[in-house]
């Protein structure tokens, strides 16, 4: 029955959003034939880098049954507090020091995080909405409010490798940065953490059922610390991508951009009530946020838009699978009373 | 004698200035099936609770498997202890395999997770328990009965010596509490010992050896199941002889209906309903789950719409789109699961209890909780005030904190789905005795329910109903349990 496979491959969320994306795509492209190309799909994967690898530390927290509002603080502290600190201390270092740097701090933020709610077993959302906005002050009021535009000559050498040019229909250059590199890394490691390690399973299941959790013997607290950790180092990796796209340190930067992401993870197939959530779901969800906002822009029409359209795809791809999977069962309930 | 599996000796335990255990002992040989009988509030929780290492014992000495276990939960579990709780415990998010797989991963401190190996590890314990499972099933698409053999094969899966089940048979209809019964038969032979936890006197006799009774804390009796029969288990698990026949009462008068159902129907639920509920007279409706019980149950106070048929009250057809227009002709309902539907746990008792008669705008605290504090006297809720959160009291205590709330709005007719499941027997009867005083002060009561002693000891009319009919009707003063039995099981006539 073609109508019920129709169905069946709308029931879930990443379905719901990749269509929307397709037809997106398609929309876009009959007023401008040059959208479907290579060219577009790199630019966009360069979009796309800091909210796919913000988007995969969020993806854990979520698998986790809990949330996190403030990796957006801990990416930007991570950044600038790192560069600062190099420029301050005028050391030469090599460029895989900046990240290894940005991720500890992250990992020591994260770890406030994770005592927080693991250790002393507050409520995710309240603690993560404090500490968002504790790190972030305290960026702005310890580390620094000016704009650090002299980065170093090897961050600028980074910044300007790339991966791949390529000419778009209209004769622009688009590229893909060497920074790819992080979100491919971090990338394998979530998904070599998630599905191939006992203690990814723990976070699956924490986030189905916490007690259940804690009955089987997982140390639940522990594996929350852990969690949060991670998340922050995830988060400074994805500050000092950003630094190196933008070619400066804003301390400014990246926090509002929380909820863009915590959307594409959600899109991706995540759910806030925990327990579900997958790399390529999540990547996918990026990618499609990132078009809208992108694609949306480039066709002139006004940002505010954009919202817009975000808004009621996270509606419909959230929405749809509940009321398909309602009408479903009851359509069970009615071929039961047939027999 | 054999060695034993698991032993507990003088084990004490206080909450506070409150004692909860006294001394308590109790063993279990490989391949024994004991049951630990007690009412609510006896201390079976908190015995369990130190038994699997939740909480230590203040005294007194827990071994499994000869290894001495003092709250460590991960120690029990390493034992071979396996406590299967009543919701399960499962996660629904993952599969069957993962869920089977995930105790015995944890317990061993693995490293990785296997996918192909938690698989294997799943079919061989499903085909050793004989059963047929898909291991790449999520869990929450999974039937109650399943979910428990899940959790069962979880258990086996770590090799577990000791399987202790708390209130196995709760949500399993007879074919499911049969096959229950048949494996745990073929896993005693294979020397798995389990403890039953219940206090449902019919599962007591049907799965067990031994019988160990627990009463306020201390072990008031202890054999085997030979030595014991429903009536002195009652005696033993309440203190005092309980009255398990039905409750005496003058004949219900025939007084007109005060709800007519005609032709009532339901498409997958239920079909041709007809009913007639007096005033002054308690209506049983007995039907195993599936029965579609439940469904017309709710139609009668607007919460599930039929498709067919019509309703009247006190003779004029009526029409409920939603439970408020059921509740404002006066009917009330008591769901089925009181503490997701009925209850306000986290909330205080007087709150639970008034919650039902808000209507005016304003409240006045002084009233309201005059009306709770007599509504508490009048049901015997035992509770130290009107303030305490409901979650403190004892499942019977609950029940009752649902009828004083509906009880309070005077209602016609009062409909209660399975009112005293998860209440001990004590608690049962005098349940039982405030609705038949509340129906012969004039409201109707019907009662949903799948035990059939309660059907008996309660109604004075009883109405059996099967995949969605309702295929007889009995004057409950006459009809044998047996016979009643046969027809609640009987498959439908086509």
């Amino acid at each position: 029955m073609p109508m019920r496979r129709f169905t069946n491959a709308l029931a879930s969320p990443q379905a719901v959003v990749l269509a929307a994306a397709i037809l997106f795509a398609l929309v876009i492209a009959a007023f401008n034939p040059g959208f479907l190309s290579l060219a577009t799909l790199v630019d966009l994967l360069r979009n796309s880098l800091v909210t796919g690898i913000f988007a995969l530390g969020v993806l854990i927290v979520l698998a986790s049954g809990g949330i996190d509002v403030s990796f957006t603080a801990i990416g930007a502290f991570a950044m600038y507090a790192t560069m600062s600190l190099v420029m301050g201390l005028d050391v030469p270092m090599p460029i895989l020091g900046f990240f290894v740097l940005s991720a500890l701090i992250g990992a020591l933020l994260g770890l406030v995080n994770g005592v927080l709610i693991g250790g002393l077993g507050l409520p995710t959302l309240i603690v993560t909405l404090g500490t968002l906005s504790l790190f972030r002050g305290a960026l702005l009021t310890f580390v620094g409010t000016t704009y650090i535009t002299n980065v170093p000559r090897n961050v600028i050498s980074f910044a300007r490798t790339m991966i791949l040019r390529l000419e778009n229909a209209v004769g622009q250059l688009v590229s893909l940065p060497l920074s790819f590199v992080v979100l491919v890394l971090v990338t394998l490691f979530v998904a070599f953490l998630m599905n191939l390690t006992r203690f990814g399973r723990s976070i699956y299941a924490i986030g189905g059922s916490e007690e259940g959790a804690r009955r089987i013997g997982i140390d639940v607290a522990r594996v929350k610390v852990w969690i949060y950790v991670i998340a922050g180092t995830i988060a400074g990796l994805a500050g000092m991508t950003h630094m190196t796209l933008s070619r400066m340190a804003n301390p400014f930067d990246l926090v509002g951009t929380e909820l863009n992401v915590i959307a594409a993870v959600v899109l991706g197939g995540a759910r806030i009530t925990g327990g579900h959530g997958t790399v390529t779901g999540t990547l996918l969800g990026a990618l499609v946020i990132t078009l809208i906002n992108t694609s949306l822009l480039s066709a002139g029409v006004p940002s505010y838009w954009q919202k817009v359209v975000v808004g009621i795809l996270i509606v419909l791809g959230t929405g749809l699978p509940i009321l398909i999977d309602r009408f479903a069962k009851h359509r069970e309930r009615l071929a039961r009373a047939a027999v | 004698m054999a060695e034993p599996v698991l032993s507990m000796s003088g084990i004490r335990k206080a909450y506070g200035s409150v004692r909860v255990l006294e001394e308590v002992g109790l063993r279990l040989e490989p391949g024994e099936v004991r049951c630990l009988a007690g009412e609510n509030g006896s201390g079976k929780s908190t015995l369990i609770k130190i038994l699997s290492g939740v909480v230590p014992a203040d005294e007194g000495t827990v071994s499994i498997g000869g290894r001495t276990i003092a709250g460590d939960a991960r120690a029990a579990i390493a034992a071979g202890l396996s406590v299967i709780y009543q919701d399960f415990s499962l996660f629904p998010n993952l599969t069957v395999a993962e869920n089977i797989a995930l105790l015995k991963s944890t317990a061993a401190r693995e490293r990785w997770h296997r996918a192909r190996a938690d698989r294997r590890l799943a079919e061989e314990t499903l085909a050793r328990m004989g059963v047929d499972i898909d291991p790449a099933t999520l869990v929450e698409l999974l039937p109650v009965a399943s979910k428990q053999l899940v959790a069962i094969a979880r258990a086996l899966a770590n090799d577990a010596r000791v399987i202790v089940m708390d209130e196995p048979t709760t949500a399993l209809t007879r074919s499911e509490v049969a096959r229950l019964a048949g494996i745990v038969s073929a896993l005693k032979a294979q020397g798995v010992a389990f403890l039953f936890v219940s206090h449902k006197t019919e599962e007591v006799f049907a799965f067990c050896d031994t019988i160990t009774v627990l009463r306020d804390g201390r072990v008031v009796a202890d054999g085997t199941a030979a030595e014991f029969d429903g009536a002195r288990l009652g005696r033993e698990m309440t203190g005092r002889a309980v009255e398990t026949q039905r409750i005496e009462r003058a004949p219900a008068p025939q007084a007109p209906p005060f709800l007519v159902a005609r032709g009532l129907s339901r498409r997958g639920d239920y079909a041709g309903i007809d009913l007639d509920l007096r005033p002054g007279e308690v209506v049983s409706l007995v039907g195993l789950l599936g029965s579609g019980r439940t469904e017309l149950a709710l139609s009668l106070f607007g919460m599930v719409s039929p498709d067919e048929g019509r309703i009247e009250v006190d003779g004029r057809p009526v029409h409920f789109p939603s439970a408020i227009d059921a509740m404002a002709a006066g009917i009330a309902y008591v769901p089925e699961d009181r503490l997701t539907e009925g209850l306000f746990l986290d909330q205080p008792i007087a709150d639970n209890i008034n919650v039902a008669t808000l209507s005016s705008g304003f409240l006045s605290r002084a009233a309201l909780k005059r009306r709770a504090v007599e509504a508490v006297k009048r049901l015997r809720i035992k509770t130290p005030g009107v303030e305490p959160n409901v979650a403190t009291l004892s499942g019977g205590n609950q029940q009752r904190v649902v009828l004083a709330r509906w009880m309070e709005r005077s209602p016609r007719l009062m409909i209660l789905n399975g009112p005293t499941v998860g209440v001990d027997i004590g608690s049962k009867r005098e349940i039982h005795e405030i609705l038949l005083a509340l129906s012969r002060a004039g409201t109707a009561v019907l009662v949903v329910t799948d035990d059939i002693g309660e059907a008996l000891a309660l109604s004075d009319r009883i109405l059996v109903m099967v995949k969605g009919r309702v295929t007889g009707a009995f004057d409950a003063a006459e009809i044998e349990e047996d016979r009643l039995y046969a027809e609640v099981t009987k498959e439908a006539r086509a």
